[in-house]
């Protein structure tokens, strides 16, 4: 013990010499900040964001980043964008916030991205917000309908979303129950975090009155909502609107029938995809029915449609989308999901900026270029997006639909609005916007 | 009232599989004086193995045998590759080693059959069962859960009342120097313990998973709720077992549908500790204070 | 030579001078190796740290005073919370405002600590194993339960920028290692820092009378009580400072990952300190560090093992945890004294080591 005691004052000597000699050869000079943007070359756009790959949230939205990728090699194959090709790291958070921004980290510090695009979801991406607006890397079309992505654009002026909110979604259904179903005794089912929160302050507008019960769920807590449909069965609940991701939505069908619990059924968009939602269904059912027929266990509910899905095969869009996916999809076998098309759609958003954007790109010239002409972006939203410099917040309206055999049928034209006391009103004129037949943005 | 009654019911079969889950830890301590903290996984590991087969369009009931089978064959093999080593040795090493082994379970499943969140198919039906107009709380699978733990019970009572094999696993648990004189092969009656007990293990998964998503960690707070309802009924009698399970089950289920999901473990460590402070023996144990 | 010997002896042989000295050649080298680092790396590094911490307040518990906690992932969530709470009232703008709330995370911890001492120091074996462990569980759900605590999403944490702490600071890590002061090499540097401290009190406690106490309960408790030595005082003391520690680690994770949210404090992460404690040699602080820099670096290099022999990234990222699990059930079959208590038995076999002397 006594060497090594000697042993270790011998290297301290030795190391201050040498960090005093290294302090002094490295002067007084301090370096500046460089302004080339990390992540771009004259070649290349290094991109990331972070999805669930794993975990409760998994089923559906782990197959957004496919979306974005078979776009991007499609964009990459005909080109790049202004001579760039468009790489996507893409990192699993399992939904937990804790891992996002461990993820995040990575992509920032190792992977060097220029920018996030669709980092996905309500409670994992408000752990980097902040991190990502302090460092200064564009934030760009968060996979979530919080207000916080746009809301604040003098707080978080990287930062764009890019679905419908889920205020104005939740102002929308308020508005259809409440001229549709005046009597319906309404429940609130929430996922317990600003995503719940947001769909609530919306709903709340028009059926405050209506609302008899409100129950929330926490991701990746108890599968078994028994508790929570009991409730809503107890205060006589025949209309529930569902603010969760799609394994709650099975999982809420499974309690209720556990329980004996009959109700009309209003799920918001994003978790009300008939094909996964019936699939799950039908794989914890007695005797595991085809999945195929589990869509016919969705039949009667509504939910709202903001993009085209794979049940209008006759969309233009649509067709796009199709085309890309047979193409460029990495797994032959896997087949066309509402999720890959909103991946898609997502990545097709983007590369309408950068093209707007021009040659020049910098983290702060994106940004600009969205606020300045991010509003006429044409693109397969049925509404148009509402980015300004007052506003990040994205696609400004959405339709009512009823899901039948797996499809959805619209009980609106479309509906557009903006958060707060702002009026809702039909407007259809984005829903015609057809793609350029190259199918790459312009 | 209604919701009660639905509550209350929940929490019955909620116990009911605490109990089976109890009544395997059970099963290894009377054998080797340790508690399995690896036991929920090794449910987890003969659920998947079901899920697979299930997956493959082998019949519901063959793939629950196979589940039985199978966690039979690892108990057995855990405890005699793994466990042996440490049995009678200083108590912190089997407590470690079986949490090594929770997550050594844990992860290699994830690895082989991914973590993704996937069905589980039930039996019978899922949905509550109606009586005239009125549906209550219990599903047929919810009965199917009850009396099936109840058949194990009954199975077990059998082995170690009326069956000259579960009179030597006794002797072998109760003292082995003086049974291995008699003649009562000691290693071999340990084995068959751990191996009924995640037989009895893989029960409890089957019974919990039905008409759930899986993944992985779906066993995980069995790892806890399991060790309270064993210590409940004081670890060393199976009856207590089934009891402090049932006991624990109707707990939760109260805090879940009256208070907070998220309390529910708060109150478990509440009873648990009560438990080990004021009553360290069990609530049904006859013997003498146990040390804990 | 012989004259800086004649200094050094006298230093070398009272141990908390010795203890003094080792801490700040390791900070020292400690920072050279910060400052020449990636910002990646140094987030590692400062993860390192915090590990560090939390497994020499477990390791001292568990292999000084024999009392097993699988409940230390949730003391580091109080310290988080406490951490946090005091961050979002003071702003977490200044130096000052994350020592009062690292402090503040240590005494709510102690606090903690004898609270859930003094009931287990009444328990042993497979019970406090339990019992732990569901504390572990159900301390991070109570986040949800009170609003305050931010629910699931979790509370963001401040810390403060590079550009706000003190001139002198700035200076001092410019002197040492000609890079400019940023957020991550600060939270490295801090991380080191506090690690080099703690440990100092850590080694002298478990050289003084308090820590051949805990020594003496665990070897034989009704010896020990024979002796007059008040054997659930000394639980409950060893418990206590191990929750401190604890509290420091978990306030320095919040700055770290810039959110406390309960997600972060899984049964995994009380599972995963137990494997670095047991890795390194229950009882031996050198022990703890190593296993912290396991706990740092593995992830990485086990996932990228997974992916080069075709695992997807979502399976190679659960090579870990079995790596963990691994450690723990062959260190206990093969090596129960850990990597350092087996060198030691090595070094002490070998005519190598059997001229020096074996005591730390």
């Amino acid at each position: 013990m006594r060497n090594t005691a000697r042993r270790a004052v011998q290297v301290v000597c030795v190391l201050t010499t040498a960090s005093l000699l290294a302090a002094c050869g490295a002067g007084k000079e301090r370096p500046s900040e460089d302004g080339t943007a990390v992540g771009v070359t004259d070649t290349s756009i290094k991109v990331g964001a972070h999805f669930p790959l794993t975990g409760p949230a998994a089923p559906g939205y782990s197959e957004i980043p496919s979306g974005h990728q078979a776009f991007y090699e499609y964009v990459n194959d005909n080109g790049g964008v202004h001579g760039r090709d468009i790489e996507m790291v893409v990192k699993d958070d399992a939904y937990n916030p804790t891992n996002t921004s461990a993820v995040t980290n990575d992509m920032i510090l190792q992977d060097e991205i220029f920018a996030m695009v669709g980092g996905l979801g309500t409670p994992t991406h408000r752990a980097v917000v902040q991190r990502l607006n302090d460092d200064g890397i564009p934030d760009l079309f968060v996979s979530s309908g919080s207000l916080q992505w746009g809301d604040d654009p003098a707080g978080s002026p990287m930062t764009f979303g890019w679905q419908p909110d889920y205020e104005i979604e939740g102002k929308v259904i308020g508005q259809y129950v409440k001229e549709n179903m005046p009597d319906a005794k309404v429940g609130l089912f929430l996922q317990d975090d600003d995503f719940g929160e947001d769909g609530e302050k919306g709903a709340r507008q028009f059926l405050d009155a209506q609302i008899v019960d409100v129950q929330k769920y926490t991701p990746g807590g108890s599968t078994d909502f028994s508790p929570q449909m009991s409730s809503f069965k107890s205060k006589g609940v025949d209309l529930v609107i569902g603010f969760n991701t799609p394994s709650y939505t099975a999982l809420s069908q499974i309690a209720a029938q556990g329980v004996g619990f009959k109700s009309k059924w209003f799920y918001s968009n994003v978790g009300s995809d008939p094909a996964l939602v019936g699939g799950l269904l039908a794989s914890m059912t007695k005797g595991k029915i085809p999945a195929e027929q589990g869509v016919k266990l969705m039949d009667g509910m509504m939910t709202t449609e903001y993009i085209p899905g794979v049940d209008a095969p006759d969309d233009e869009w649509v067709k796009l989308w199709q085309k890309v996916w047979d193409e460029y999809s990495k797994k032959g076998s896997e087949k066309l999901t509402n999720y890959r098309i909103y991946g898609m759609s997502q990545a097709y958003t983007f590369v309408q900026a950068l093209q707007a954007n021009g040659k020049d790109l910098t983290r702060e010239s994106i940004v600009e270029t969205i606020e300045k002409e991010g509003a006429s972006f044409e693109g397969p939203g049925l509404a148009p997006f509402r980015f300004s410099e007052d506003s990040h917040l994205g696609i400004s309206g959405m339709s009512v639909v009823e899901i039948k055999n797996g499809a959805s049928e619209p009980l609106t034209p479309v509906l557009v609005t903006d958060i707060g006391d702002a009026a809702i009103e039909e407007d259809d004129s984005a829903a015609s916007d057809v793609p350029p037949s190259s199918g790459i943005p312009e | 009232m209604q919701q009660f009654l639905d509550t209350t019911l929940g929490g019955l079969v909620l116990g009911a599989v605490y109990a089976a889950f109890a009544l395997a830890l059970c099963l290894i301590w009377r054998s080797t004086r340790i508690v399995n903290f690896a036991q929920a996984a090794m449910a987890m590991v003969t659920t998947y193995i079901a899920l697979s087969l299930i997956n493959a369009d082998v019949p519901y009931w063959v793939a629950f045998m196979a589940a039985i089978a199978a966690g039979f064959g690892l108990g057995a093999v855990i405890e005699r590759v793994i466990i042996r080593p440490v049995e009678g040795k200083a108590e912190l090493n089997a407590v470690i080693l079986t949490l090594g082994l929770f997550m050594v379970l844990h992860g290699l499943t994830a690895i082989t059959f991914g973590v993704q969140h996937r069905g589980f198919p039930a039996p019978v039906g899922t949905s509550a069962i109606s009586v005239g107009d009125t549906s209550i709380g219990i599903t047929p699978f919810g009965i199917l859960t009850i009396v099936v733990v109840a058949l194990v019970m009954a199975g077990l009572v059998v082995l170690f009342r009326f069956t000259d094999l579960g009179l030597r696993m006794r002797a072998a648990a109760f003292n082995g120097e003086v049974s291995r004189l008699l003649g009562v092969r000691v290693g071999r009656m340990l084995t068959l313990g751990w191996a009924l007990a995640a037989a009895v293990g893989a029960v409890a998964g089957m019974l919990i998973a039905g008409g759930d998503l899986v993944n992985p960690a779906f066993m995980d707070p069995f790892v806890i709720y399991g060790f309270i309802a064993a210590v409940l009924g004081g670890l060393d009698s199976p009856l207590g077992s089934v009891i402090g399970g049932l006991i624990l089950g109707l707990s939760l289920s109260y805090v879940t549908g009256y208070v907070g999901e998220h309390l529910a473990p708060l109150v478990a460590l509440g009873i648990l500790m009560v438990v080990l402070l004021v009553r360290p023996s069990g609530l049904f144990a006859a013997a003498a204070a146990r040390r804990v | 030579m012989e004259r800086l010997r004649s200094i050094i002896r006298p230093v070398a042989s009272v141990p908390l001078a010795r203890h003094l000295v080792v801490a700040l050649v390791a900070f020292v080298v400690a920072m050279a190796v910060i400052g020449s680092s990636s910002q990646y790396l140094q987030t590692r590094y400062a993860e390192m740290a915090y590990f560090a911490i939390a497994a020499g307040g477990l390791t001292l518990l568990t292999g000084l005073s024999g009392q097993l906690s699988l409940g230390h992932g949730a003391l580091m969530a109080v310290g988080a919370y406490a951490a946090t709470l005091v961050l979002e009232r003071t702003g977490g703008e200044t130096l000052a405002d994350v020592f009062v709330a690292l402090l503040v995370a240590i005494a709510v911890c102690a606090v903690v600590g004898v609270v859930v001492g003094v009931p287990a120091a009444r328990l042993h074996g497979p019970y406090i194993a339990g019992a732990t462990l569901t504390l572990a569980v159900a301390v991070p759900r109570l986040a949800n339960q009170w609003e305050v605590f931010g629910g699931e999403q979790g509370l963001q944490v401040s810390v403060p920028r590079a550009t706000d702490l003190p001139a002198w600071i700035q200076d001092l890590v410019w002197f040492f290692t000609a890079v400019e002061i940023d957020q991550y090499s600060f939270l490295a540097y801090l991380g080191w820092l506090l690690l080099a401290i703690t440990f100092v009190a850590l080694a002298n406690l478990s050289r003084s009378r308090v820590g051949r106490r805990w020594r003496a309960v665990r070897d034989d408790d009704v010896s020990a009580e024979l002796a007059g030595i008040h054997l659930g005082r000394a639980r409950v003391v060893a418990f206590t400072v191990s929750a401190m520690a604890a509290g420091l680690a978990g306030g320095l994770m919040a700055m770290n990952v810039r959110l406390t949210a309960p997600g972060a404090f899984t049964i995994t992460l009380s599972l995963t300190l137990l494997a670095a404690v047991v890795l390194g040699g229950l009882g031996s602080l050198t022990g703890a560090l190593i296993g912290a820099g396991v706990l740092a670096f593995l992830p990485k290099f086990a996932t990228d093992l997974g992916e080069s022999v075709g695992l997807s990234a979502t399976q190679a990222a659960e090579v870990t945890p079995v790596v963990y699990g691994l450690v723990l059930m062959l260190v206990i079959l093969l090596a129960p004294a850990g990597i350092v208590g087996s060198l030691r038995t090595f070094l002490a076999r070998s005519p190598l080591g059997s001229t020096k002397e074996k005591t730390t």
